[in-house]
């Protein structure tokens, strides 16, 4: 909300400058966004009378006027339309600046001298317009210097309002938060029943009292709306961000300014019969204030004539019903709208009015008639027009109820940290405008009143008494502990060890976003669809990711069209899949690998990252983690047919391993090989704590051998073989060569294989180990059709 | 036995001119082995009577010494030139790079989230995660905003169904956690979260780290503590920390944390909001079934992305989700 300090200071006026009071509210809760000069900077300025007219004689859109600055009449050149005889107008003098550093000296225009200048509002700074002079009104005492005419020493202040403090959308309400601030009295114009001229009173029915358990009209007769609001009103309204629009627009919104209550004007002639409170008829349409038409839904609240919608109520009046300068006689409206009904209507219809914003946060439910009170007599003042008397329909079942807190001296001490004394606690609460009915034996029982619906429970009280009190004079202290310390699981490791891991093998940490391109996504994982948002923030940030795949893809595009040709990336997070209409959330651990395996130096070489290289990485990571898991030749329809290895640990899915798919990679518009992985972290984290074996002081056996074996047999095929007729005591096996050559044939590959054996309490004899040797080597040839390589 | 002066004055002169050690050993195989000249000059001491004999012997082994010694000292050198001129090829140009990978790195929100776990670890906190698809009921209800609440508007929701979004803060782990167990607690949870909302400023999805303390006996002053050497130990540094009456439908009181952040044109300080926080709200308590007469509770909320760009001058939000890998090798 925007507000001009000096219409503050006419409720309550601490004696701190802008600064300090800025900060003092920020402090109380109500954060000062911003602030601004209600006008630029000049100097020079004054009063101004245009004595008389002329035309110039060498251009038709100047004149030539005469202007009294009060102590002499000067001749002055100026081109604007509205400048006649009489008019009041701020004048720049010879010698004085205007915003901008704009120094105004004599000059000649088309041949005619000229001392000085005319100024339109947009000149001064006051605001964007500069159609015409700004006109000042005729008993503005010429000479005078127009900031101090205007009283522009001024700021417009911007408070952050948080939802819960609707009391604090006036004038009235930021004032009565100062005075509490600095212990001031609060004073505000007199407010009093305005008397009734004649006996017409509108017809108003509230058919639908819970969305509005209060309404009030009042007939406005014979008013004169071509009477412009006055200039002290236009420029509050303008100091707080309101533009002039009429005299009976200007009211309502000075009013609700002024005092929180937004009020609404119509003109009687457009009504037909009476005022109708009720909820709209499905397919009803109104055409807003605003121009645009809009279709009513059933669930909104609507003021209606006995034909037709002529409002949404407490978000914006019908254009139809609308005041014009034709209006003679006005209903005046101010009412009580439930917030529960109004909340999220406004939104509905794409629309954020100020009475909205204030209805939706709750307006005090008892302050209508002082309102229209208030309204009445400013009309009268300006327009004219006979008032009748006040129609009131109240549905008191639907008001708010009336409520006391009870709050414990101890409590506020316990909440607070700090025991507040009775006189300060009771000060503040006295200030804020909550009575205290009631001394408890422990504390006070407080009636909270209307305009604080934010006030329900005792916290609410003791944050209010903390906040005035000041959050920052509360002390500081230690929180004492009652918790015992936690287990720590050994065999679990924490993710960040896995980071840890990634990162010291060359990988860069991602983080992607979990929302992810379908048609990305499709290609990765064609069989599960992506959860997919109702309201994206864009079609390619539509669907949840079910691979964390789909984004690291995606970065690895974003890095190579930036000329990275070596990435290594992992990223850690959950992946959503949609499982029997329950949403499955797991978190993955996966990583994409492309380009060199090693940086390229004169050390490394330029060895393309090929699927041995991630698959040695995930082995060690295995032994970090203190699990095993099995490579399992397999398909996946992202991955390369002969490149793909599902990760089973006993016996159970773990993830992928593999390299993207040719085609896939292509439509992706990807270079080079792509390794990736993908992983169930929690399959993975927890291992083993270890257990001591003795270490054997005999020595350890080996023997080699190489056989020719189809390729279609799988290492781990041979490797289980082996160990099955290698004996207990095998302690190792390693394939140290694999070689595929013409002079093999075709279908077969050598392996040589090294075993080694160790007996933990005695020498191995070297019959034993020729006897175990030879007995695998027959295993093979059997079981998998290998035959010795000579 | 002049001839024995001899041989060793011939010895000597061989072994200075010996030029490897194979020569060496040649030298020392001819003059002192088995059938060496001087060795020999024993079989003399046979015609010597027994009154002459340990004189002459003694001559021989003072010989035989001398050469030898001679041999051993041409040796040491002969070693040292050899073993220099092996180092000597041997040397190598220490400056080229090594060899093997280079090092990867931690995301800097990651960086960030693991300084923040490691303070309240270390301050007793437990780490909880929570899911990011969450139910109204978690992320709103039980936080004590209901579905007409105007704190609705100031989050952004994405939405699968009406019932079903995407969290818009860590908040609903407080209650999942709370729903799980029994007081008292000490948790943070650190997650990604997310808003409809995307411009300089706002990405879709961002981390926050949230915090909750139950006890017996906790106050708005501990609270303070916390915060405060929290922010501390973060930045480094003894800054000034102020707390500023706010509003969170799910603490009251409520608070939102400033800290020191330069100064204004006038000298004075100047304030940058980076947490909220307040005394758990005892709806929230209700909805979690503990009584809150017996227990109160402080949480608070950190946006992590906003510290780590403070911390590491980062001045951009949208880079730490374009995965630059100019920017993120930044931080490793």
């Amino acid at each position: 909300m925007k507000f001009s300090e000096q219409w503050l200071r006419e409720w309550v006026n601490p004696a701190n400058d802008t600064q300090a009071l800025m900060d003092q509210i920020t402090m109380a809760g109500l954060e000062v966004d911003g602030f601004e000069p209600v006008a630029g900077k000049f100097s020079g300025i004054v009063v101004g009378e245009v004595v008389s007219v002329a035309p110039h004689p060498d251009a038709d859109k100047l004149r030539v006027c005469q202007v009294s600055d009060g102590s002499q009449t000067v001749q002055v050149v100026c081109g604007a339309p509205n400048v006649r005889d009489g008019l009041k107008v701020p004048f720049a003098v010879v010698g004085a600046v205007l915003p901008g550093d704009f120094r105004i000296k004599k000059a000649k225009l088309r041949g005619q001298p000229s001392e000085g200048m005319l100024c339109s509002e947009a000149e001064l700074g006051l605001s964007e317009n500069h159609e015409g002079l700004m006109e000042l009104p005729e008993d503005a005492p010429v000479g005078q210097e127009l900031d101090e005419f205007l009283k522009l020493n001024d700021v417009t202040i911007d408070v952050d309002l948080t939802p819960n403090r609707s009391d604090c959308l006036s004038i009235k309400g930021i004032a009565r938060e100062v005075g509490v601030l600095n212990s001031l009295v609060v004073e505000g114009p007199e407010i009093g029943p305005v008397e009734a001229l004649h006996s017409e009173v509108p017809e108003i029915a509230v058919k639908a009292p819970e969305g509005c358990p209060r309404y009030l009209g009042r007939i406005l007769r014979n008013v004169d709306l071509t009477v412009e609001s006055p200039l002290w009103m236009q420029e509050k309204l303008r100091r707080s961000g309101i533009r002039s629009i009429d005299a009976a627009v200007d009211v309502t919104n000075y009013v609700m300014l002024e005092l929180g209550q937004p009020l609404h004007a119509f003109d009687r002639d457009e009504i037909e019969g009476g005022i109708v409170v009720r909820m709209a008829k499905p397919e009803e349409k109104l055409v807003l204030l605003d121009g645009q038409e809009v279709e009513l839904t059933s669930d909104t609240l609507i003021i209606a004539d006995h034909a037709k919608p002529i409002a949404i109520a407490g978000v914006m009046g019908g254009e139809h019903s609308g005041v014009s300068e034709k209006t003679r006689d006005l209903i005046l409206e101010a009412a009580y709208f439930d917030p529960i009904t109004l909340a999220g209507k406004a939104r509905h219809y794409g629309l954020h009015t100020d009475a909205s914003h204030r209805f939706e946060r709750g307006v005090d439910y008892e302050l209508a008639r002082d309102a229209m009170e208030r309204a009445t007599a400013l009309l009268m003042s300006i327009v004219g027009g006979e008032p009748g008397d006040i129609v009131e329909v109240v549905s008191k079942q639907d008001l708010p109820e009336d409520r006391t807190v009870d709050l414990r001296e101890q409590r506020v001490a316990d909440v607070l940290g700090l025991h507040i004394d009775r006189t300060t606690v009771e000060e503040i609460l006295t200030r804020l405008g909550l009575h205290i009915d009631k001394l408890l034996k422990n504390g006070w029982r407080v009636h909270v009143p209307s305009f604080r619906p934010d006030i329900s429970i005792e916290e609410d009280l003791i944050e209010e008494i903390g906040r005035i009190y000041g959050y920052n004079n509360l002390p500081v202290t230690e929180p004492i502990g009652s918790l015992g310390l936690r287990p720590q699981e050994e065999a679990v490791r924490p993710v960040s060890a896995i980071q840890d891991y990634f990162v010291s093998c060359g990988y860069q940490e991602a983080i992607t976003y979990s929302f992810v391109d379908p048609k990305v996504q499709n290609l990765v994982d064609p069989e599960r669809e992506g959860i997919a948002l109702a309201n994206p923030i864009s079609s390619d940030l539509s669907v949840m990711r079910t691979t964390l795949w789909s984004g690291l893809l995606k970065t690895v595009a974003y890095n190579q069209n930036r000329q990275q040709p070596r990435i290594r990336l992992f990223e850690t997070g959950l992946r959503f899949v949609n499982d029997n209409d329950h949403i499955d959330q797991q978190p993955m651990l996966a990583g994409v690998v492309t380009g060199n395996q090693l940086p390229e130096n004169w050390a490394n070489g330029r060895r393309t990252a090929d699927f041995f290289d991630v698959k040695g990485e995930l082995e060690s990571l295995f032994q970090l983690l203190g699990i095993e898991v099995q490579f399992i030749p397999s398909q996946h329809p992202a991955l390369h047919p002969g490149q793909t290895a599902e990760l089973l640990r006993d016996g159970e899915h773990v993830g992928w391993l593999g390299t993207l798919h040719p085609q896939v990679q292509k439509k992706l518009e990807l270079n080079g090989t792509i390794l990736m992985f993908e992983l169930f972290l929690n399959s993975i984290v927890s291992g083993y704590v270890p257990n001591f074996k003795d270490v054997s002081k005999f020595p350890e056996v080996r023997r080699d051998l190489a056989i020719i074996i189809g390729s279609d047999v799988g290492f781990a095929d041979v490797e289980r073989v082996a160990r099955k007729h290698a004996g207990e005591h095998l302690t190792a096996l390693r394939a140290f060569d694999v070689y595929e050559g013409e002079s093999l044939g075709e279908g077969n590959r050598s392996l040589a294989l090294s075993l080694f054996w160790q007996h933990p309490e005695r020498t191995l004899n070297e019959e034993e180990v020729h006897s175990l040797f030879n007995g695998v080597i027959e295993a093979l040839r059997e079981e998998l059709g290998a035959t010795l390589r000579s | 036995m002049e001839n024995l002066d001899q041989l060793v004055q011939d010895g000597l002169a061989a072994v200075g001119s010996a030029e490897s050690l194979q020569a060496l050993d040649q030298i020392r195989v001819e003059y002192l082995g088995k059938k060496g000249v001087i060795t020999q000059q024993a079989k003399t001491l046979g015609k010597l009577s027994a009154e002459e004999r340990p004189a002459a012997g003694q001559k021989i082994n003072e010989a035989k010494g001398q050469v030898e010694q001679a041999i051993n000292a041409r040796r040491a050198d002969l070693e040292r030139a050899a073993i220099e001129q092996k180092l000597a090829s041997e040397s190598i140009d220490v400056t080229l790079p090594g060899r093997g990978q280079d090092l990867g790195g931690l995301h800097p929100v990651t960086r960030t989230l693991q300084r923040i776990e490691q303070f309240f670890s270390r301050a007793g906190y437990t780490v909880e995660q929570g899911p990011e698809i969450e139910d109204d009921y978690h992320n709103f209800e039980a936080l004590n905003i209901p579905g007409h609440h105007p704190a609705r508007a100031m989050h952004d929701t994405f939405y699968f169904n009406p019932g079903t979004l995407l969290r818009t803060h860590t908040s609903p782990v407080q209650i999942r956690t709370m729903e799980d167990g029994k007081p008292p607690f000490r948790m943070i949870c650190p997650g990604r979260v997310y808003r409809c909302d995307s411009d300089m400023t706002h990405t879709p999805m961002f981390h926050q780290v949230e915090g909750l303390l139950v006890e017996r006996d906790v106050s708005f002053a501990d609270l303070k503590s916390t915060v405060e050497e929290f922010l501390r130990v973060f930045f480094e540094r003894d800054l000034e920390v102020r707390f500023r009456p706010s509003y969170f439908p799910f603490t009251e009181p409520s608070a939102e944390v400033d800290i020191e952040w330069g100064r204004e044109e006038d000298g004075s300080i100047k304030w940058l909001e980076v947490m909220g926080c307040g005394m758990v709200h005892p709806k929230v308590f209700e909805h979690c079934g503990i009584d809150a007469e017996e227990y109160r509770g402080f949480a608070f909320g950190l946006g992590v992305e906003r510290l780590a760009m403070l911390r590491y001058g980062v001045n951009d939000l949208r880079m730490f989700f374009e995965n630059d890998l100019r920017f993120l090798r930044q931080f490793r």
